[in-house]
């Protein structure tokens, strides 16, 4: 899960970072409002969870509180990289000297925390770390042990800080290390640490994600929606919205994955990802066919199950009670199923009262499900 | 032979008196694993389906000479139980728990490499040697004992391709589930090494998916350290950036992790690389 730019800063701030001072928005006399009682130069800020947020136009320098007020209100109709803008951080703007990377990152392949400091911030570090890698530098943190001193004194030599510059970097980088831990974050970073023009540090922006798996230990970020994912992830099932219009629904993530792309390989798109999961329910299945029929433009459905430990006759029968449930027209929008494994033919012999098309094989049902889409 | 897991596997299942602990309990039984305790804390001193019952790991290992674990602990305290298995003497866990937070792993995988201890998993189908012994979920019937070693990071997606191996005849000598999440026990490259020098494997299905790198890391050590052919499926080519794709650790981040690189790592590494499961099938079928 990924914070807005505003509640990382606050949570930043509240561990000891230094942030500019600011207000988040969510309307134009809001904005104009606090403008007004500052009396300070402004920047304003569309928050989206996208990056290139500032290619996109969304980053604005207003010069006084009428015009605040109206790039709040330019900014709040915006949709960047397909993403509605609902708030907007108007900070009081930093006197930037020089730009620096911090960021801390799960690394998987060596299982380690990793720090990453560059003296070229405020651009992509994956771009820096290509075409500058000498400007980049990076440790691995023990978490049986926590980030040493002596590690970040090596770190922020190498990219060439200066004294006073690294006693402050040494302090915000230990303060984001345990804003990284106690936050169960997978990313955490100040892109860019802003060295202002009389050698303080600030953090003029903040990332911080955290790990879905641990937001049992931090509830206050459990945001009640009604997008397909929240519902889908409430009832247990996987749900990604994709663009296609061929629907896809199985059990497991690769067995799904993978349908996904045998489908695209015979030509069609698929409209969403969905795993229904062990067990394959029919109040699950008839979640998951609700949800792709919420999508406009689906042409046809693909079911795709392979039977272990859950047996295709339960499944056929959570298919029958579902589709009894939705009284779906299969005329109109037709259904590919593809029964494998465990009870296989009793699964068959119970989905033959209806008038679905059932196929022997992964590759069969995706290449009749883009016929059928097509169709 | 077999890798990890053989006919004098004792295994302890912690989490047994829960509802999936319990009911694969009866599966592994009926499939022939040597089932020696089970732990649940608090529910020491009883009995289900005729094993006997402990408050702790130590107890299983005391008593039983348990060997294995296998893990079902709800998420917020499996990463505890592995540890609890590891402190107790325990070579292999096994762990099948869906959802562990990754700073929780970090740590416990810290602890276990320093042990020496093997972790298969989280979040992962477990272990089976054919027609002798399993220490997971896994559906027994659909397995064949024979020489191909199968290592992946899905599960009903094993499945899957194990089906296609046994229909064309060709057996399996061991299939790990090495797990979806990010970070999880054992990588590719170490279960490819020990297939390298197991005598009964004499082909590898690798089954990968989007994230990570691990896929790419696999292709390297293929290339230079294994003589046995070796057959990959990689799922994903068509998941969208910065998007979980069911597994915790399937999504493509910054640029990072998509199904074409990794094909192309093992193509540029001499590796033949199935578009669908049916052709995994087929490449494997041609190795014999």
């Amino acid at each position: 899960m990924k914070l807005h730019e505003y509640e990382a800063k606050k949570i930043f701030k509240d561990a000891g970072i230094p942030v500019p001072d600011g207000k988040v928005v969510f309307s134009s006399s809001e904005a104009k409002k606090f403008a007004e009682s500052c009396g300070k130069s402004l920047v304003a800020k569309a928050q989206v969870k996208v990056g290139g947020r500032g290619k996109a136009g969304g980053i604005k320098f207003p010069e006084n509180p009428e015009e605040t007020g109206k790039v709040t209100s330019e900014l709040l109709r915006m949709k960047i990289k397909g993403e509605a803008v609902e708030a907007v951080l108007l900070e009081e703007r930093v006197d930037i000297n020089k730009e620096l990377y911090l960021g801390f990152v799960v690394d998987r392949g060596s299982k380690n925390i990793v720090c990453i400091v560059s003296s070229m911030g405020g651009v992509d570090i994956e771009e820096v770390a290509k075409s500058h890698p000498d400007k980049v530098s990076r440790i691995y943190v023990d978490p049986r042990i926590g980030l040493m001193d002596f590690q970040l004194r090596n770190l922020f030599l190498k990219i060439g800080l200066e004294s006073d510059i690294m006693r402050q970097a040494i302090s915000i980088a230990k303060k984001l290390y345990n804003v990284f831990v106690s936050f169960d974050s997978e990313l955490c970073e100040i892109n860019p640490l802003v060295v202002t023009g009389d050698r303080k540090l600030i953090a003029a922006d903040a990332v911080l994600n955290i790990d879905d798996n641990a937001l049992f230990r931090h509830l206050e970020f459990e945001k009640v929606d009604d997008s397909p994912e929240y519902r889908a992830r409430k009832a247990g099932l996987s749900y990604v919205e994709l663009d296609g219009d061929i629907g896809i629904i199985g059990n497991g993530a690769g067995l799904v994955m993978a349908t996904l792309d045998l489908v695209h390989f015979s030509g069609g798109e698929p409209a969403n990802f969905c795993d229904v999961g062990g067990g394959a329910r029919a109040d699950r299945i008839s979640l998951a066919l609700n949800l792709i029929l919420e999508k406009k433009g689906i042409k046809a459905i693909l079911i795709n199950i392979f039977g272990g430990i859950t047996r295709c006759d339960e499944v056929a029968k959570g298919l029958i009670d579902a589709f009894e449930q939705l009284q779906l027209d299969l005329n109109k929008i037709p259904i590919v199923v593809r029964l494998a494994g465990t009870n296989r033919e009793e699964g068959l012999k119970i989905l033959s009262k209806l008038n679905l098309i059932t196929v022997d094989t992964m590759e069969e049902a995706a290449k009749k499900v883009v016929i059928e889409a097509r169709r | 032979m077999s890798i990890l897991v053989d006919k004098n596997t004792r295994v302890v299942v912690q989490g047994i008196t829960g509802r999936e602990g319990s009911f694969h309990t009866s599966q592994m039984i009926e499939y022939g694993t040597n089932i020696v305790a089970g732990v649940t804390p608090g529910k020491g001193g009883g009995e289900i389906h005729g094993v006997p019952v402990y408050d702790t790991v130590e107890q299983a290992v005391q008593e039983r000479d348990a060997n294995c674990s296998i893990i079902f602990v709800p998420a917020p305290f499996a990463g505890d139980a592995i540890l609890e298995a590891a402190y107790s003497g325990i070579e292999l866990i096994v762990t099948i728990t869906e959802g562990i937070p990754v700073h929780d792993m970090l740590k416990v995988c810290k602890i276990i490499d320093s042990m020496g201890v093997t972790l298969i998993g989280p979040n992962c189908p477990g272990v089976i040697t054919p027609e002798e012994v399993k220490v997971g979920i896994m559906p027994g019937y659909i397995f064949k004992k024979g020489p191909v070693g199968v290592v992946s990071r899905s599960g009903t997606l094993t499945y899957q391709i194990v089906d296609e191996l046994t229909q064309r005849e060709i057996g399996q000598s061991t299939c790990i589930g090495i797990g979806g999440d990010p970070i999880i026990g054992t990588n590719f490259i170490e279960i490819l090494e020990k297939f390298e020098n197991d005598e009964e494997t004499e082909a590898v299905v690798l089954i990968g998916e989007i994230g990570g790198s691990d896929e790419e890391n696999a292709a390297k050590f293929i290339q230079k350290e294994m003589s046995k052919p070796v057959v990959a499926f990689i799922a994903g080519i068509t998941a969208p950036p910065e998007k979980r794709m069911g597994h915790a650790g399937a999504i493509i981040s910054r640029g990072k992790g998509d199904a074409k690189s990794k094909i192309a790592a093992l193509t540029d590494a001499g590796i033949k690389v199935g578009k669908t499961p049916g052709e995994v099938g087929d490449l494997v079928e041609r190795l014999f």
